[in-house]
């Protein structure tokens, strides 16, 4: 019993300990933000692997998400003979909603993962050792350009991923199931809002990126040197990463369509 | 820059580090020369790596002191700790070159990152440094084509990029063939007489380091057992320098590692943690 508890507070203390380790690091890296901007270069080149590495699997699943949202939405809509009305539930659902999710739980498990087990290698085979003995802060000179392509590449894939959902749903409603083409379009137009539905959303995925992209990070750097730590960390950032954008997701659509 | 000459560059006293409940230092005094090559020595696991880390900043002494070049190192903010680092090379046990970026941009990383010469100006200097360790040839390899010698010598040249004061070697010799063994040597002789530099290295090669060494610290438990000249060395009466020169079994340090007996263990009546 006694053993039990001791157990627990242990854990707690650990977690505790690891949480404001986290913040720490992310005021660091934060830190070193301006000095990015005259080497724009480094987040560019970032930008390009954190974006590429998810860009496929994000178009195909954006383009299967709004596929399978058309059919689901037609059964429903067609008994209220309200099937005009598919393309804006096709595009509501996206923007607001599975764009930033799903595109944030995608982003975790591919450029989240490979951000985390890039970073853990380095420091398992002490290069971000060699950078600081070479007076180059690691945290600076690697973390920081992934952290903001991360930040970054975020919105842009989740504006990919509603997209190429709101082409998907197109080509069902209209192709396969026979709705009209110009009330697919127009009633779209007319019911998504910029402010109300795409802006939240693009918040949404601002968050989602934020946040993923710190787990990685911070994982990678504080991963125990060695395979078997950095394949720990790898599963952890995926793991919490997803549940961080779960969790998050429910906490900012309460604060911006609970009203 | 540099302040009086006869002082020695590096200056540790009284040096205590623990890792947890673990010490491993344990009232260290140590003074590394200017120009000299240092070679301190100590089996496995006595932190011969972390004494490194303690010079260098990268860990903090509980207690004691660390002098570079007169500046307290523990004391310097983060600020002034990388300025003096700018002055300090050190090469770690395999390298640690940066694995996605080619030798050359290897080389080129601390004159890019402190530097703001043109472009021109830094492959001039690049090549210059690799010719140093023989290996301009190999620039555009990555460095998972290169072999471990091969490693060591572009991290070398990496470290020798902006002409420091000093530049500290993490066993330099330890798994090299008998030839990559001769040229490292035999560079980093060069290295410390043609540059000027002052050379630490910590190693567990006795013949090597007795060779090239200008002077020798042996550390063992946390504590240095002897130091001298190579000479001084191999004469010295302490029976566990013979035994660490010599490589010896059994003698002051015991084969075994501390054990209940060895008879009763086997017949399952020892206790555990009974350890005489
Ligand atoms: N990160 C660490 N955490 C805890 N103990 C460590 C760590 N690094 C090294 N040690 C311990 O400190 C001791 C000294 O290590 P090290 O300086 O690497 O020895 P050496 O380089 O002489 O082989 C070793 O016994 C090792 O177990
Ligand atoms: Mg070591």
């Amino acid at each position: 019993m006694m053993q039990t508890l001791q157990g627990l507070g242990a854990s707690v203390l650990g977690a505790a300990e690891r949480l404001g380790r986290g913040h720490l690091f992310l005021i660091h890296v934060l830190r070193g933000f301006p000095a990015l901007l005259p080497r724009f270069g480094l987040v560019i080149q970032q930008l390009f692997s954190v974006g590429v590495l998810s860009l496929l699997i994000i178009a195909v699943a954006g383009l299967f998400v709004g596929m399978v949202l058309a059919l689901q939405g037609y059964n429903t809509l067609v008994d209220f003979g309200a099937t005009e009305s598919l393309g804006v539930m096709v595009a509501l659902s996206l923007v607001r909603e599975l764009g930033p999710v799903v595109a944030g739980l995608l982003f975790a498990g591919r450029a989240g993962s490979a951000l985390t087990a890039e970073i853990g290698l380095m420091k398992a085979t002490e290069q971000l050792s060699a950078m600081e003995m070479m007076a180059v802060d690691p945290l600076h000179r690697v973390v920081a350009p992934r952290f903001l392509a991360g930040i970054l590449a975020m919105p842009l894939l989740a504006a990919i991923f509603s997209a190429l959902g709101v082409l998907g749903g197109y080509f069902v409603a209209v192709g396969l199931l026979g709705v009209d083409d110009g009330a697919f379009w127009s009633q779209m137009q007319a019911k998504v809002g910029l402010y109300d539905d795409v802006l939240n959303g693009v918040i949404k995925s601002i968050v989602f990126g934020f946040v993923v992209s710190w787990i990685a990070v911070f994982e990678g750097y504080d991963a125990v040197p060695t395979s078997e730590g950095v394949s720990r960390a790898t599963t952890n950032t995926v793991v919490h990463g997803s549940l961080a954008v779960l969790g998050l997701d429910f906490v900012l659509t309460a604060l911006m369509f609970g009203g | 820059m540099t302040k009086n000459t006869d002082e020695p560059l590096v200056r540790i006293r009284d040096l205590v580090y623990a890792r947890g409940e673990r010490p491993i230092f344990n009232g260290m005094d140590i003074d590394i020369q200017r120009g000299k090559l240092t070679a301190i020595m100590g089996p496995s696991g006595t932190g011969k790596t972390t004494l490194l880390r303690l010079i260098g900043g990268q860990l903090r002494p509980d207690a004691g002191s660390v002098l570079v070049d007169g500046q307290s190192v523990p004391e310097l903010g983060l600020r002034d700790l990388y300025r003096l680092r700018r002055r300090m090379g050190m090469l770690f046990q395999n390298g640690a070159l940066l694995t996605d970026i080619n030798v050359f941009d290897n080389v080129a990383f601390p004159l890019r990152e402190h530097t703001k010469l043109p472009e021109s100006m830094i492959r001039n200097l690049v090549l210059m440094k690799l010719h140093a360790v023989g290996l301009r040839g190999a620039r555009d390899l990555m460095p998972n084509e290169l072999s471990g010698g091969m490693a060591r010598r572009v991290a070398m040249a990496r470290a020798i990029a902006l002409d420091p004061m000093m530049i500290m070697y993490d066993e330099p010799f330890t798994g090299q063939d008998p030839i990559s063994m001769g040229v490292l040597v035999s560079l980093l002789r060069t290295l410390t007489d043609t540059l000027g530099l002052t050379s630490v290295m910590v190693s567990h090669d006795v013949n090597e380091s007795l060779s090239i060494a200008d002077y020798v610290y042996v550390i063992s438990e946390g504590k240095v057992v002897e130091h001298g000249s190579p000479d001084d060395l191999k004469n010295s009466n302490s029976p566990w320098v013979q035994q660490f020169l010599q490589g010896l079994r059994d003698g002051p340090v015991p084969f075994h590692f501390p054990a209940p007996d060895y008879g009763e263990d086997l017949l399952g009546k020892a206790v555990q943690g009974a350890v005489q």
